[in-house]
């Protein structure tokens, strides 16, 4: 039996960053609005304690904060003509649940997309020929939104974070210290950078000597103390080396518990239910328009939530899914290329170079989520592509999260696994390397897309969501030729000995590579390209909103979390602007 | 019994069977994020006593997963991933088939972390982990299949009773795909768990029962689980002095 509660203005279908942004903005427009969380109630003195924040093994490796995927998880394959099997087990991507979700276990790194990288597809294929965004099957496209349009979001999002940083571009006016490639910027960062550590201090040497522009990471990890315009309180940063995969127990990590819910909470039109997982959207006959959402609590009882907005403010992976379960939009045919839902699922390409010294002591340990100093020179269309055969980029970061050793013990080329040869390797160079992180852009192409699994489902009859995704032609040789500029760095630093990591066969769910899954709901100009327009609104159903990287056409060589922020308070600003006075499209497709 | 139990907010039990004390089976409970009680939340930010998600540490001596034969070669094969000598310990010195034993007899041997729902076909390396079993299913069925392997290839009993150098080979074998076993036992996939769980109990927090003393952690120059290092973070290149330090401290506290 479902119980019907009480209708409000706005559901928020989970809450992680986009779901505090839009809760807190609706939230401040008067709007009464619930926010639906799979997962528990978390907060920084409760379930991250800097008494016991510090543990490898248990939130890394037994995925503690992460999505359990024992009653849920997605199949996967590379291509359509193989069986989709269930990732049964987390590896190359950790998804999050719970409040605050990735927001809790993220590193921090705060990036902006180069103004470019919105013109994926007109702005290639005017300088470099329109082979070169068609060749491998891909399937770029514009974002249907400009870096101009986004910037004051951007900005919104670094003052809400706190973001520690040094502008490269302020107003048109390259400034020393930061990156020349980015995008004008209004405003300097919030606040200054953090200090570097040795290891990324010697890539910012080696990267200047080689006419490179080293500049420090961008980051949500706190240089010093720091009010945010809601009030709330964050700490600097101990690096303590237990960021990424880890709540910070410090208050020093931008996350939706540190910078948005001590305010949200307070607000008496707000309420956020936790264990209350959303089966689907419900629509009117005529699936025009969304009446609310059905969900389950962990106790079993079923409810519908009637609403007069829904937000879909889940991670990808789910927002497609209950995209594809409700029936809003086409679903993608990679065969015809018809239908929309689903398509231009993409990634994020990574490579890396290890660097290992004789003579000087890293202290790896030492580290923070976005402790690097970068290199931007070959990202996007920051360099001339002309007879390399591929578009997009990546940043070069000499980058020192931390040295928890399970997973960040490096030896050289040829170390067995094991043995006496690799304890001695790991006790003769664990204090003396360090790593070179080579974050590459992924670019949609034809065969990588979403849809329902036929065979698999979860534990409430859902089918699971089908991944079938592999790096293109255009993705390797991106890669390889960021791996190869990274290993010049590399060996400028004039270590004892470097090794290449390379991209190099067909995407495996084994290892971990990264987090930042992106499209399959996706944004565009017009509703036989998009799943959404500019403002995140379903073409096809006015008052659903989806937010999150699912609208990015393709990947840009950047971590994801302030282009998809930025994303959300564009729409938040026409939800309130256009969307409340007269409840419809935004825009005519 | 001694896997510690404690059913804090986070702990579900699965179906109606009454557990959650310590000292009942730990096979009811999940560890995680799943099942907490729905919470409705409005007006502040929610506080409640006691109710801090420590993390689980490992309890008791000796086995309680491993049969005496298991454990033969656990102990022995661990002791050729991790072999003792004055660099460092070995991985039976820093009590890692301890952790190995406590970790299969918890939720991570229940697979509380894996989906090993149905069908199950073989799958593509690149699809991973495809077993129906759960690790500590794995383990049983795995060192089974090895030592039957050992006494029908190599004429030994089991593979304890061979000498290092042939405990070598085999392990190479499996760790490469080369060495076949019987019993639905993906012999590469059954290394890399086992070589990845060594590896945690290694360098884990000694309160999962391995690293000994952090024999590990000192080995490598690691400081554990160390709160501060902000007046470090620009001393380049200088030895850092701390000697490592777990969630219970270290022993030099104690002698104070």
């Amino acid at each position: 039996m479902t119980t019907t509660l009480k209708p409000v203005d706005a559901v928020l279908v989970g809450f992680g960053w986009t779901g505090a942004i839009m809760g807190q903005q609706l939230c401040d427009a008067g709007l009464s609005v619930v926010a639906l969380e799979r997962g528990p109630w978390r907060d920084t003195p409760t379930d991250f304690a800097t008494g016991f924040a510090q543990d490898e093994l248990r939130y890394m490796w037994r995925h503690h904060l992460f999505q359990n995927v024992s009653d849920d998880t997605l199949t996967i394959r590379n291509t359509v003509n193989q069986e989709a099997l269930p990732m049964r087990r987390l590896g190359s991507f950790l998804l999050g649940t719970g409040v605050g979700s990735g927001g809790v276990h993220w590193n921090g790194q705060i990036w902006r997309f180069l103004p470019t990288d919105f013109l994926t597809k007109s702005h290639n294929e005017k300088r470099y020929g329109k082979k070169a965004v068609s060749a491998y099957d891909m399937t770029v496209q514009d974002w249907g939104v400009t870096y101009d349009e986004l910037e004051p979001h951007y900005d919104q999002f670094d003052r809400l974070c706190g973001t520690s940083g040094k502008a490269g571009n302020l107003k048109g006016q390259i400034q020393p210290g930061g990156n020349p490639f980015e995008g004008p910027r209004a405003n300097e960062y919030p606040n200054p950078p953090m200090q570097q550590t040795y290891g990324p201090t010697l890539f910012g040497k080696a990267a200047a000597e080689l006419g490179r522009h080293p500049f420090p990471h961008p980051t949500g990890n706190m240089s010093q103390p720091y009010t945010n315009p809601l009030g709330a309180q964050m700490g600097a940063c101990t690096y303590c080396g237990f960021c990424e995969k880890f709540g910070c127990g410090n208050y020093s990590k931008a996350s939706p518990q540190t910078t948005v819910l001590p305010y949200l909470l307070q607000k008496s039109n707000f309420t956020l239910k936790t264990e209350c997982e959303v089966l689907r959207v419900e629509l009117t006959a005529d699936k025009k328009r969304a009446t609310g959402v059905t969900y389950v609590n962990s106790a079993g009882e079923e409810f519908f939530q009637p609403a007069e907005m829904v937000i879909l403010s889940a991670y990808v992976l789910q927002n497609v899914r209950l995209l594809l379960l409700s029936g809003i939009g086409k679903p993608y045919d990679p065969k015809t290329g018809e239908g929309v839902v689903g398509k231009n699922y993409a990634y994020q390409t990574m490579s890396s170079v290890n660097v290992f010294f004789d003579d000087k002591l890293i202290n790896p340990f030492i580290g923070a989520g976005a402790l690097a100093t970068v290199i931007d020179d070959f990202n996007g269309d920051n360099f001339d592509h002309g007879g390399l055969g591929f578009i997009g980029g990546a940043y070069i970061a000499g980058m020192i999260t931390g040295g928890r050793p399970i997973e960040m013990i490096y030896t050289p080329q040829g170390t067995p696994a094991w043995g006496l040869e690799w304890k001695h390797a790991a006790a003769k160079n664990y204090l003396r390397s360090f790593s070179l992180s080579i974050h590459g852009s992924c670019m949609s192409a034809r065969g990588n897309y979403l849809d329902l699994d036929p065979t698999y489902r979860d534990i409430h009859g859902r089918p699971m969501l089908r991944m079938t995704f592999d790096f293109t032609q255009n993705d390797h040789k991106m890669s390889d030729y960021l791996t190869d500029r990274a290993a010049e760095v590399a060996k400028a630093m004039n270590p004892r000995e470097i090794k290449l990591n390379r991209r190099t066969g067909s995407w495996s769910v084994v290892p971990y590579q990264t987090t930042h899954n992106t499209g399959g709901a996706i944004m565009g100009d017009n509703p036989r390209n998009s799943v959404v327009n500019k403002y995140l609104q379903s073409w096809d159903v006015a008052n659903v909103f989806s937010m999150g990287a699912g609208a990015f056409p393709q990947n840009a060589g950047y971590n994801p979390t302030a282009t998809l922020a930025a994303l959300a308070y564009l729409s938040a600003d026409a939800i309130k602007s256009q969307y409340l006075k007269a409840p419809g499209p935004l825009v005519r497709g | 019994m001694v896997t510690k139990v404690n059913l804090r907010r986070r702990q579900l039990l699965i179906g109606s069977v009454a557990a959650g004390i310590a000292g009942t089976t730990a096979a009811t409970v999940h560890d995680g994020e799943l099942g907490a009680p729905p919470q409705t939340i409005r007006g502040a930010v929610p506080w409640k006593e006691g109710a801090a998600d420590a993390p689980p540490g490992a309890t008791g001596t000796g086995y309680v997963y491993f049969t005496p034969v298991e454990a033969a070669f656990i102990e022995a094969a661990v002791a050729r991933l991790i072999p003792n000598d004055p660099v460092g310990p070995g991985a039976v010195e820093a009590n890692v088939p301890f952790f190995l034993d406590r970790q299969l007899a918890g939720p991570f041997g229940r697979g509380d972390h894996y989906y090993l729902g149905g069908p199950w076909p073989k799958g593509t390396p690149e699809q991973g982990y495809q077993s129906r079993f759960n690790p500590a299913q794995f383990y049983r069925a795995a060192i089974s299949a090895i030592d039957q392997y050992v006494g029908a290839n190599l004429g030994a009993a089991t593979f304890s009773k061979l000498a290092a150098a042939e405990q070598d080979k085999l392990l190479q074998g499996m760790e490469s795909g080369e060495v076949k076993l019987d019993g639905g036992v993906d012999a590469k996939s059954f290394f890399a768990m086992f070589l990845q769980n060594t590896k945690e109990g290694y360098f884990s927090d000694p309160i999962y029962g391995g690293n000994k003393d952090m024999g590990a952690w000192k080995m490598i120059g690691f400081p554990g689980a160390h709160y501060n290092y902000k007046d470090w973070v620009t001393r380049h290149g200088e030895p850092v002095p701390f000697p490592p330090v777990g969630f219970k401290g270290r022993p030099g506290w104690r002698e104070a």
